[in-house]
């Protein structure tokens, strides 16, 4: 069992066993533009919560990309570097931005399920 | 100050445009389709952008103000055709740029396009110059449609017949309905295109019809990617008070005649730096990789110092690649340099290169 859950910076993380794959919402996209330019931490490197590990840039303008929870990443998805514009076209799903071995599961209490993220969402755009 | 709308808000509403307040209006940045896609769609067809936020300026007026446009623009007015349009500047005495414009010669007096930012202080300014000695009109009452890409040509063509008679750079008045519109072939992505000054009562109608033979309207988002590819001049960014026309590497909009007789504003400045050179230029730069350096990113040379700034700096959609302009120190200005540029805090090797970075594809040679 895996549960997605979402931060207010409009990241998902879905959780599997010690590891968390994180990546940005379809809702972020959207408010981004077409993405055409990303840059992901390093494999190996310590991210903190709410710390910034990586940057997605659209024709108009760059964004920080926040972790969620602290870990250290062992692995990224160089797909998203080579053609960022996979970004918008699958954002939830293969354009997932790096994996976390997570230090302390107790962070995503804090975040939000789907349901709440959605009217947080639309609250944020409105 | 309440946000102004141009005649065309409610169609932009309907086809689902981002709006954004540039220059006091309120105006798409994009549509549905998202930047990339209206970038590319413009270049391989045609386009269409609301640019009615632009000043109009009508000045009346023979050969009386002819002369004294003289003492303001360095153009040679005097040979300019009637229905032919220059590119030029309008500036202060120590030739810092107050804004970069269009004139177009027409058959009793001038039409000057001007940048929304700045049209209220050009009319002040150049009302002041002419001393009030000619009926000037900032027309408000008026629409601006731009037409771009290879399309524009037959679809405009089909609703105004005798559009494609005209060479870049030159204009007429032609009908629609019943009213007199001012077209040029003209405007500010590299492509073959027009740009259409028509009453606001109409603007809609003539929009619509373009929209039916193909065209879609495209925002300010891909506007601003496109003439970045072209390698024009955004004014704000790599134009202002404080830079020159010859700084900004404009100096073939500059007529030499003039120039050799001087007496036009600023002229002492420009004679200066067209004989010594100036110190700072404005150069096209080319990020190696796809790292974006956007405005105010610093540029260094290879030795670590500090050579200039970038203007404009974006994505290129039909380049397929960053691309950036700037200013750099002239030493360092040549095609090739290899220069360095801070993003967050890294620096990211970059070459000054030519401009465009896209080849334009304007039509010089349709009839006369």
């Amino acid at each position: 069992m895996s549960e997605v859950k979402y931060s207010k910076e409009h990241e998902w993380i879905k959780l599997e066993g010690e590891v968390a794959t994180i990546g940005i919402t379809k809702h972020a996209t959207e408010m981004l533009g077409d993405i055409v330019f990303t840059e992901l931490p390093e494999k190996g490197a310590n991210v903190e919560k709410d710390g910034t590990a990586g940057v997605v840039e659209s024709t108009k303008a760059a964004s920080d990309v926040y972790t969620p929870v602290s870990g250290e990443v062992v692995d990224i998805n160089q797909s998203i570097v080579d053609d960022p514009s996979k970004i918008n076209q699958d954002p939830e799903n293969s354009a997932w931005f790096f994996k976390l071995k997570i230090k302390d599961k107790s962070e995503m209490d804090s975040l939000m399920n789907k349901e709440d993220y959605d009217k947080f969402a639309k609250e944020s755009s409105s | 100050m309440e946000t102004k709308k141009t005649s065309l808000y409610k169609l932009h509403q309907d086809c689902n445009a981002k709006f954004v307040e540039f220059a006091g209006y309120q105006m798409p940045i994009q549509y549905t389709d998202g930047i990339v896609e209206e970038h590319k769609f413009t270049r391989m067809h045609s386009g269409i952008f609301d640019v009615s936020h632009m000043g109009q300026l009508f000045i009346d007026g023979g050969n009386d103000l002819t002369e004294d446009l003289e003492k303001i623009f360095p153009l040679d007015l005097k040979n300019l055709k009637i229905n032919h349009s220059k590119y030029s500047f309008l500036m202060n005495d120590e030739a810092g740029i107050y804004d970069d414009l269009i004139v177009t010669k027409l058959d009793k007096g001038y039409l000057i396009i001007l940048n929304a930012a700045c049209k209220e202080n050009d009319f002040k300014i150049l009302k002041k110059l002419l001393n009030g000695k000619f009926e000037m009109r900032l027309d408000e009452k008026r629409s601006l449609i731009a037409i771009q890409g290879p399309k524009s040509v037959n679809i405009l063509n089909d609703i105004i017949q005798g559009v494609e008679d005209l060479n870049f750079m030159s204009g007429n008045w032609f009908m629609f309905q019943d009213q007199k519109v001012y077209i040029t072939r003209s405007g500010y992505t590299g492509e073959d295109g027009f740009e259409v000054s028509i009453t606001n009562e109409l603007s809609e109608k003539l929009t619509k019809q373009l929209i039916d033979k193909g065209a879609k309207l495209i925002g300010l988002g891909a506007r601003d990617t496109l003439r970045l590819e072209a390698g024009l001049c955004l004014y704000g960014h790599e134009l202002d008070k404080n830079k020159t026309p010859v700084e900004a590497n404009l100096k073939w909009a500059i007529s030499k005649d003039r120039v050799s007789k001087g007496n036009f504003i600023g002229s002492d400045i420009i004679t200066k730096q067209l004989n010594d050179g100036v110190s700072k230029i404005r150069v096209g730069i080319k990020p190696e990789g796809r790292i974006i350096a956007r405005e105010k990113t610093k540029i260094f040379n290879q030795s670590d110092l500090h050579i200039g700034e970038i203007t404009s700096g974006t994505f290129g959609p039909s380049v397929n690649g960053p691309v950036a302009m700037g200013y750099v120190e002239n030493e360092f200005s040549k095609k090739d340099t290899k220069i360095f540029l801070e993003v967050r805090g890294k620096k990211y090797p970059a070459s000054i290169c030519g401009l465009p970075f896209y080849k334009k594809s304007y039509v010089k040679g349709v009839n006369k």
